[in-house]
């Protein structure tokens, strides 16, 4: 008879075998494009397919000659690490205030600034942003792009924030406060270390958003020199509209390195694991 | 080294309730003082005003005879170890213990000092550079206690420090916060919903219910002389015989037996009066016949109390309960006879529910 409960260990090994090709096909669907990534900037000769001829490190060299694509890069990492500044400093006590002062309608009002922050977006808003940047003179800017995004972003990022800040019991704060410290210092010596899993998240995620971003620039920037990279491998195309597949292969590659190498080093660091020392 | 003195203290929260309710309580110096009450009853609320976390809505708490009311937390050089202790988990034993001190600016070797004396009394010596999260709940409380001790507060507040611990730990963990607190000889304010642990741990306690204190005394107070019906039917492992009864000629009549109302409490009560007989299970013991102030019924349940057998009995409706040795345990069902110590019957008006 056939034990319902084992499971997996009682499947038929055509099952097996079916399941376990699914799976790769699957996979090889997603993996294929980021081998070309890795790949194509190194071919001499690159073309859509999966290959390595002639490698070098010609395509790089090409990509340099063009005076603003390193520049672009430097540009991209100064708007995501504003954004991520500006969502930590104004996120993080948002969130702790709305954690931890209770008012009336504080859900209701937390729902509305996460629906309205993402119902109206993307080129939605491009044309009253594109006047709102106007008017406060803040056109061609870094801040301008800066707090643009951020501002898209904080209603997420608070709302997350929050959750992490409801997990940290109360009586840290109040064990703190009878021992005569005073808010200030627990907020830096108590609160801070311990969300800080949550605040370095929020920080990553930030940047990444910032980093991919591409509308937001568009629209405010002007000054080819202070494009990010978003919107510099737009131009890499030649004036036929087709896409100069060594350039935009190298500078992708370049492009992805950076948030790749900042998920591991956080997951690694952070992960999702909280702190125990609380029992109950 | 304390006291504390709490009159007619208020707390009202926005939302309505009134979670302390007029209150007056004093507590001696170095005294082991444990407040016991039903959840909800405003026992925390207590502690909570008193070190400084809540504010009264009106009333003062005076300590060592200065007022204190609108003092903030951290000036009124109390220590709380919290139901959870609170112990910061991203520093490791030693920071905790030591971080009170940081914040009082006590110097380096000052602080070194504290800690090292704090650690050895509780014996965690060993366990100051681990993090919270490596070491048990026992130890997690030893190491939330050493943090208040650090201070050398005037007065402890422990909320309910014994309640994370299982069973067998928390016996342990009982007597050593007894000796310690006997040694260190600081005014201790215990809040628990465990009356035993009152009993055993406090030198006073007090009962609480909704918000107001309905007795203060020693633990033998509260085992011998219930002030009152509720705190009657709170205390005591197996629960108090509470009969009710009608003053008719000199006796209590209750169903078919009579006790006979001792002359101090028949100048009191007048015929007709309802009154309720209490009396501890304990001492309900077997009599050999029906009688004056004798309890006879059919056998309902008996329990294994170890050395003692409970026998619950239904005389005429109402159920009474009382003890026999082991070996003289009745069948269910089996006509039984118990009859009351009548020294230690004590009887409550009905209607008021106060002591006569």
């Amino acid at each position: 008879m056939r034990n319902p409960f084992a499971g997996d260990l009682e499947k038929s090994s055509t099952e097996r075998i079916t399941s376990a090709l699914f799976v790769v096909i699957v996979s090889l669907f997603f993996l294929l494009p980021i081998a070309w990534l890795f790949l194509a900037p190194f071919d001499g000769q690159p073309t859509y397919q999966l290959k390595l001829s002639d490698p070098g490190l010609g395509n790089f060299r090409e990509m340099a000659e063009n005076p603003y694509a390193y520049r672009s890069l430097l540009n991209s990492a100064i708007f995501s690490v504003g954004t991520g500044i500006v969502i930590i400093l104004i996120g993080a006590p948002a969130a702790y205030v709305l954690s931890r002062v209770k008012f009336k309608g504080r859900d209701v009002f937390l729902y509305f600034l996460l629906l309205f922050s993402s119902v109206v977006s993307g080129s939605a808003a491009m044309v009253p942003l594109f006047l709102l940047a106007l008017r406060f003179n803040i056109l061609d800017t870094y801040h301008g792009v800066i707090f643009i995004i951020a501002g898209g972003l904080l209603p997420a990022a608070i709302f997350i924030l929050k959750d992490f800040t409801d997990s940290l019991p109360k009586s840290y704060e109040e064990s703190a406060k009878i021992f005569g410290a005073s808010s200030y210092r627990i907020l830096r010596d108590i609160v801070t270390p311990v969300i800080r899993p949550g605040l370095a998240v929020i920080f990553v995620w930030a940047f990444v958003q910032s980093w991919g971003n591409f509308l937001i620039p568009f629209l405010i920037i002007r000054d080819v020199a202070k494009q990010p990279a978003a919107v510099m491998m737009y131009s890499f195309y030649t004036e036929a509209g087709q896409a100069v597949i060594r350039t935009v292969a190298a500078f992708g590659l370049l492009y992805t390195i950076p948030v790749l190498l900042m998920y591991f080093y956080v997951n690694r660091k952070y992960g999702f694991r909280f702190y125990g020392g609380i029992k109950g | 080294m304390s006291t504390v003195n709490i009159k007619g203290i208020t707390k009202e929260f926005p939302n309505g309730v009134r979670a302390l309710d007029n209150l007056d309580l004093e507590i001696k110096d170095g005294e082991f003082f444990a407040l016991l009450g039903p959840s909800g009853c405003g026992k925390t609320t207590l502690l909570r005003t008193l070190g400084g976390l809540e504010a009264a809505t009106s009333g003062i708490i005076l300590i060592d005879d200065k007022d204190v009311t609108r003092t903030s937390a951290g000036d009124r050089n109390v220590a709380m170890v919290f139901q959870d202790y609170a112990l910061y988990p991203h520093m490791n034993v030693k920071e905790n213990i030591e971080y009170p001190l940081k914040i009082r600016k006590y110097l380096k070797e000052d602080r070194d000092e504290r800690v090292g004396k704090a650690s050895r009394a509780l014996s965690i010596e060993n366990l100051l550079d681990r993090k919270p999260g490596q070491i048990s709940g026992g130890q997690q409380q030893r190491v939330a206690v050493a943090r208040a001790m650090a201070t050398t507060p005037n007065i402890y507040l422990f909320d309910e420090p014994l309640s994370n611990l299982d069973a067998r730990l928390r016996l342990e963990a009982r007597s050593f916060l007894k000796q310690l607190q006997r040694e260190l000889g600081v005014t201790t304010i215990l809040v628990t919903h465990d009356q035993s642990e009152a009993l055993a741990l406090a030198d006073r306690m007090a009962v609480m219910e909704l918000g107001k204190i309905r007795q203060v005394g020693t633990p033998v107070d509260f085992f011998h002389r219930p002030a009152n019906i509720f705190v009657a039917s709170f205390i005591g492992s197996t629960p108090m015989n509470l009969l009710e009864g009608v003053v008719d000629n000199g006796k209590l009549q209750i169903g078919k037996a009579g006790f006979d109302i001792p002359s101090f409490i028949a100048k009191k009560v007048t015929a007709g009066q309802k009154l309720t007989l209490g009396v501890r299970p304990e001492y309900v013991n077997q009599a050999k016949s029906s009688g004056a102030g004798t309890f006879s019924g059919t056998v309902k349940i008996t329990e294994n109390l170890g050395t003692h057998y409970l026998v619950l009995i239904d005389a005429d409706g109402t159920e009474v309960r009382g003890t026999v040795p082991d070996g003289n345990e009745p069948e269910i069902g089996a006509t039984f006879h118990i009859k009351p110590d009548t020294e230690r019957v004590l009887f409550y008006d009905t209607n008021s529910g106060e002591l006569i």
